[in-house]
């Protein structure tokens, strides 16, 4: 192989970023990239399966070896958007939009004014306040379903989707508070305090110093609730029925084999991820702060 | 001078007050700070709070939907019929089984990855986001890909893998194990596993590059080998953040309903307690019981979540002191 002259190169660039130039032994360097590479491709495997499936013939996705190199169709999309099958996804994936959006917005509406108060002007006691919200998201989502099962049936709210709303925005509301925390606790509080004492300098603050602070954690924030309460099953398999149900429900769907019908499969799997794919790649670099409910940067 | 401070303090949107005792001052201006807290903080115990109070109380009552006449408290026998059922303590079983192999595997295998990918190599990017995928597929989505496309014997990847790897060597008789079938709770595992490895790793990743590096690299120029420095520096460093990922990822494995309802529907032994309640309330309209098992999660949930909740201070107080 060519590592030796690969890594020289690849080491001076990256040195002027800080990084202490290590002397290593550049064969087992190379290996090791490649076992990286490897372990990185074996865990892609499942994924680009399923979309080369997706696109192949329902004949074709059947066979034993698989067959890699069959004639691309888009003939398991068209099934799954119920061309001569009578399936009808948009409304399921709707309701999933519906639900997805709407919660993310309502949860950074409560989430910011609490974040605020327990960032720049915090409230005594606010880590207890913090540990609570945290708490509430380790509470199992399957000991509360019964009771509120039992109050959507009472009230009318089954199979409505402003019940999952208002239950995607109580899931998803300690993460977003712990989250905006993290970022409003960058704000530099003398500026902002020295400004306010002016009220023209204020806005400009908040726009100048603030605002590129805050609203890529926004940004994040809301992508992460929305991966969240998309993907979520137990609550919408449990309380929503014909009217309301979202995607992952719809999904449950194929959970029982019907004869030749893979490439469906795949083509659904694929279309109800996309949006998970890339809201999830946009926030890459918050995806751990989110997913550890930000007590990791 | 401390006028001021005070005034501004209060000046979300209450008019300056009356000249007042210090007390009431600082009354009004705590109310004005906690103002912005309070919708959340109420939202929150609503939806969330007040429904496991009812699932508590309804464990201790004999509810079946289907036999309405006999609604009535019955004290403990929901509880000793969760504890003593064969079902109930196969679910308990499989619960823990499931989380702790879980768990423990893909932190392994994070961590290990998480250390080739701490390293500098060409398309570092590239396989860190390769990684990152499987947790980008929607649980239902990626629960349905290996139970149809992967584990399926008659066509599914894993079969046709090692019919075209026989075939190779020209034979025809590649083994074509049913791994549903045959190891049913192992096939759920390995598909969550795949999904959670990339949190783990996410997790670990960010705990590695947090290392004091120069210190490492003064380690390394005093003649530490790799495997000392791995053993004495980063391990330690790790510790806590593996312990998060731990903690976290049982947290999320205990209440996991999507891959036992999709690849097994809770058959073959696999079903753990989120499923088993879904059904004991939502087929059995058993009531009674579901809660009382519930709150047998939320007891086991709890253990958890308390270490869960101190390693997230710890790294929390660190954050805050930096």
């Amino acid at each position: 192989m060519s590592s030796v002259t690969n890594v020289a190169p690849v080491a001076a660039t990256r040195t002027p970023e800080g990084e202490p130039r290590r002397p290593r032994k550049p064969r087992s360097g190379a290996l090791l990239g490649l076992a990286a590479w490897l372990i990185g491709f074996l865990f892609v495997v499942p994924v680009l399966w399923m979309v080369l499936t997706s696109f192949h013939s329902e004949e074709d996705a059947a066979t034993n070896p698989p067959s890699l190199l069959a004639p691309l169709t888009v003939a398991g999309y068209r099934e799954f958007f119920g061309v001569g099958t009578g399936a009808n996804p948009w409304p399921s994936l709707a309701n999933s939009l519906t639900a997805s959006v709407v919660s993310t917005v309502i949860v950074l509406l409560l989430a910011i004014p609490a974040a605020y108060a327990l960032s720049i002007k915090p409230v005594r006691k606010w880590t207890d306040v913090m540990f609570f919200f945290l708490s509430t998201r380790m509470l199992p989502i399957v000991a509360g379903l019964l009771p509120i099962y039992l109050f959507a049936q009472w009230s009318g709210l089954l199979d409505n989707i402003w019940l999952l709303i208002v239950l995607y925005t109580a899931m998803n509301l300690p993460i977003a508070v712990w989250m905006m925390r993290s970022f409003l606790a960058e704000v530099p509080v003398e500026i902002l305090e020295a400004a306010s004492m002016d009220g023209a300098g204020l806005l400009l603050t908040l726009r100048s110093v603030v605002a590129p602070i805050v609203l890529p954690g926004i940004a994040a924030t809301s992508l992460i609730c929305f991966i969240f309460s998309w993907n979520e099953l137990l609550l919408a398999r449990t309380l929503t029925g014909t009217v309301a149900q979202t995607a992952p429900v719809y999904l449950t769907g194929f959970v029982t084999s019907q004869g030749l019908f893979l490439a469906q499969v795949c083509a659904a799997a694929f279309v109800v991820s996309l949006p998970v794919l890339i809201a999830g790649f946009a926030a890459q670099d918050k995806l751990v702060q989110g997913l550890s409910l930000g007590a990791v940067k | 001078m401390s006028t001021t401070i005070e005034r501004r303090r209060d000046d979300v949107g209450t008019p300056p007050p009356p000249p007042p005792s210090g007390g009431a001052l600082r009354r009004t201006s705590d109310w004005a700070r906690r103002a912005p807290l309070l919708p959340a903080l109420i939202f929150t115990i609503v939806v969330t709070q007040l429904p496991f109070v009812v699932t508590l109380i309804v464990s201790f009552m004999d509810w079946n939907a289907y036999y309405p006449d006999e609604r009535g408290f019955t004290g403990f026998s929901n509880y000793a019929s969760v504890l003593t059922d064969v079902n109930m303590r196969q679910a308990i079983l499989t619960t823990v089984i499931l989380t702790a192999v879980v768990v423990l595997v893909s932190l392994l295998l994070g961590m290990g990855i998480a250390l080739l990918l701490d390293r500098q190599f060409r398309g570092r990017g590239v396989v860190r986001t390769m990684m990152i995928t499987p947790f980008l597929i929607v649980p239902v989505a990626a629960a349905l890909l290996w139970k149809h496309a992967l584990f399926n014997p008659e066509y599914g990847l894993l079969n046709g893998t090692l019919t075209a790897i026989w075939r190779l060597f020209g034979s025809d008789n590649a083994p074509q194990p049913d791994w549903i079938s045959t190891a049913p709770l192992i096939s759920v595992e390995i598909a969550l596993i795949w999904q959670w490895t990339p949190f783990m790793m996410l997790i670990l990743l960010a705990g590695l590059q947090s290392r004091p590096l120069d210190v490492i690299e003064a380690a390394r120029i005093d003649g530490a080998s790799s495997w000392q420095i791995f053993r004495y520096m980063t391990f330690p460093h790790l510790r806590r953040y593996l312990e998060l990922g731990g903690l976290l990822g049982s947290i999320y494995i205990v209440q996991n309903f999507d891959a036992v309802f999709t690849i097994t529907s809770g058959g073959l032994g696999t079903a753990n307690l989120p499923y088993v309640i879904y059904q004991t309330f939502y087929q059995a309209h058993d009531y009674g019981r579901a809660s009382a098992a519930g709150v047998v999660v939320v007891i086991g949930t709890i253990l958890i979540a308390t270490l869960a909740l101190r390693t997230v201070s710890t790294l929390f107080q660190e954050e805050n002191a930096r």
